[in-house]
């Protein structure tokens, strides 16, 4: 048994849904005329429940691939059959837990109160007062857009059964996804109304998209936002989702065989083993990518480096820095998917590193250049809060306090020196802050995670323990790995799907209705009167 | 009749204001308006991007009295104004042809 079948990404990987549906209807199916295919092995005797909730499989979803734990044992099947059958009978059916759903659906609101209106706020005091209301409206808009399509068919592919890469049609328009659906957690057992995974991961996804409008602002035709949006949610996103999230449930763990199953059966980054808490790769460095590549083929703002273009009210982006944090909570916390003391840590690390971002990049700011601004030190927040969030309920205080600094100093670098090197005119520096502080946080989860340094290390699903041993060496390198996959499939579905745009309806605004402002040329109306 | 224009720092508004009151001139226009001179503008910094500011933003006074109130309403703003350092302003006279009150048609100096 190695390390990489029996461990995984602990809080890494998100439920599953197939195999709770499975358990749930299992459970009441079994009383009927279909046969619930069995597998199990010596936990049956001593936990019914929990062995007919792993076992259980309907027959509808009968197709071997994709019936995880069931697989494994196939074997079994024919001479537990009829036990089970008795089992399932006696067991109580497997409810969700009041107080984790409760939580989650906090959480969701929490993430959806980053988009509408933090990040729309934050982006909109650092655009010229002629163009607010265009970021505000892609904001909402890309955040409705995506809202809709996930419950289409992204939540779908992003979190049902697929290959390594991408889920596959089981949810298709919802199918199956009602009030009795349940989700697993990381917990053996314990289960939330799969609705609320749903709509928590779909937060995720609208403010993913929202986040790429901030690279090309000022400029962007708002149809182009909406069809690019569209295209890159669908090859980008979720496929970076069911990579990094997916895997069966911790219920599939049940010893060394099907956890090695349970691993095959998940996504390609997950089965890797590589660490993302809350979306440093899914979230933050694929919306970074994409909004580099859109900076590059929609070009430069009119008077980018010859005039002044300068925010407009940053007390806005004030405003929206701190709801960002304050929703980031949600988003962190909430990835524990429980409300237990990896939810506290995350919600400590998020409290703790972002702090030491700010004080970071104020200082590195006043050392480089004199003064200590008001927008560096917001920037710095949101660097904190990008750095930390695939390592939030990973690591110790002092390494969150370690990453948050490094962020800190290394993301004023990315909207200084580096965006100087790229060249491109990155308006909000999405790529600067979010990109630089992604690949970070990223990286540096596999060092702080060590439980050498205060951090969490690997996680046995099958014996639900911590396990000791932990390479930094080796985690860093499955870290860079998830970075690599995700760099490589942002960029190049960003770059078709920009390409497509520009050809069809067309990725930006004439040169006058740029000069006019996008709020009259686009959306007839001003934000302000002068 | 002449008019003063009189461009100075936006803080020194009220003295202004009580000075000319004092020496009996009954009412003055004031905009906001920016404008560079000798005084320096200054660096901003907004993340990557560093940009100097030449225009500052001052107050123009704009003030019509009788030609034989003009030096005692200069001496007023001036001093006033007046801070001694480089970005205090400056102040315009010109020769003022005609003044009509609208409410009563009044003109010339009867109108100030």
């Amino acid at each position: 048994m190695t390390t990489a079948t029996l461990t995984g990404p602990r809080a890494a990987a998100r439920t599953p849904v197939h195999t709770l549906r499975a358990l749930l209807l299992g459970a009441l199916l079994t009383f009927g005329a279909f046969g619930a295919i069995a597998q199990d092995t010596a936990a049956q005797d001593t936990d019914a429940t929990a062995a007919s909730a792993d076992t259980a499989v309907p027959a509808e979803m009968a197709a071997p691939a994709e019936a995880a734990p069931a697989e494994t044992t196939a074997e079994a099947v024919a001479a537990e059959a009829a036990a089970d059958d008795a089992d399932a009978s006696q067991a109580p059916a497997p409810s969700a837990d009041k107080g984790d759903t409760a939580w989650l659906m906090v959480c969701a609101a929490l993430v959806i109160f980053m988009t509408l209106p933090g990040l729309a706020l934050f982006y909109g005091g650092m655009v010229r007062s002629k163009n607010v209301l265009s970021v505000l409206m892609q904001c909402l808009v890309v955040f409705s857009l995506v809202a809709v399509l996930w419950a289409l068919y992204g939540y779908s592919l992003a979190f049902t059964p697929g290959n390594a890469f991408i889920g596959g049609f089981d949810r298709l328009f919802a199918k199956g996804l009602d009030a009795s659906a349940l989700g697993a957690t990381f917990t053996k057992g314990v289960y939330i109304p799969e609705l609320v995974f749903f709509i928590f991961q779909g937060a995720f996804a609208c403010i993913t998209c929202a986040l790429i409008v901030g690279a090309f602002a000022e400029r962007v035709k708002f149809a182009g936002v909406l069809v690019f949006t569209v295209i890159w949610f669908t090859f980008a996103y979720t496929p970076m989702a069911h990579m990094v999230w997916f895997f069966p449930g911790p219920d599939a763990f049940t010893d060394a065989d099907a956890a090695a199953a349970a691993t095959a059966a998940s996504g390609y980054l997950w089965a890797k083993g590589a660490l993302d808490f809350a979306g440093g790769t899914v979230v933050h460095i694929n919306a970074a990518v994409a909004g580099l590549v859109g900076a590059y083929v929609v070009g430069p703002r009119v008077g980018y480096r010859k005039e002044a273009i300068k925010p407009h009210n940053l007390t806005q982006t004030m405003v929206g820095a701190a709801i960002l944090w304050f929703g980031w909570f949600g988003f962190n916390a909430g990835s524990a998917l429980e409300a237990n003391g990896v939810a506290a840590l995350a919600l400590v690390n998020t409290f703790l590193a972002t702090s030491a971002a700010v004080l970071a990049w104020t200082a590195a700011e006043w050392i480089v250049r004199g003064k200590p601004s008001m927008l560096g030190g917001a920037s710095g927040a949101v660097a904190g809060l990008v750095a930390i969030t695939p390592a939030a309920g990973l690591v110790g205080l002092m390494g969150a306090i370690a990453l948050g600094a490094i962020a800190g100093v290394v993301c004023f670098w990315g909207v200084s020196g580096l965006k100087k090197l790229l060249g491109a005119d990155d308006s909000l520096d999405v790529f600067g802050v979010h990109g630089v502080g992604g690949i970070l946080g990223a990286v540096l989860t596999g060092v702080f995670a060590a439980p050498a340094l205060g951090g969490a290390g690997l996680w046995d699903y099958v014996t639900e323990t911590g396990v000791a041993e932990y390479s930094i060496a080796s985690q860093v390198w499955i870290q860079f790995q998830g970075v690599l996959v995700t760099v490589l499939l942002s960029g190049v579905v960003s770059l078709v799907a920009f390409m497509i745009v520009k050809y069809t309806v067309g990725l930006r605004v004439n040169e006058d209705a740029e000069r006019e402002g996008l709020d009259i040329a686009s959306h007839g109306e001003a934000a302000y009167e002068h | 009749m002449k008019l003063i224009t009189a461009i100075i720092r936006p803080f020194k508004l009220d003295e202004v204001r009580e000075a000319l009151s004092e020496i009996g001139v009954s009412g003055i226009t004031v905009t906001e308006v920016k404008g560079f001179g000798r005084q320096k503008g200054h660096t901003e910094l907004y993340r990557g991007a560093e940009y100097v500011v030449d225009f500052l933003p001052k107050i123009k006074v704009e003030v019509a009295v009788p030609s034989d109130r003009l030096d005692a309403a200069i001496e007023a703003i001036q001093q006033s104004a007046g801070t001694g350092k480089i970005g205090d302003g400056k102040i315009f006279v010109v020769a003022l042809e005609q003044v009509i009150r609208i409410r009563t048609g009044e003109v010339g100096p009867d109108a100030l």
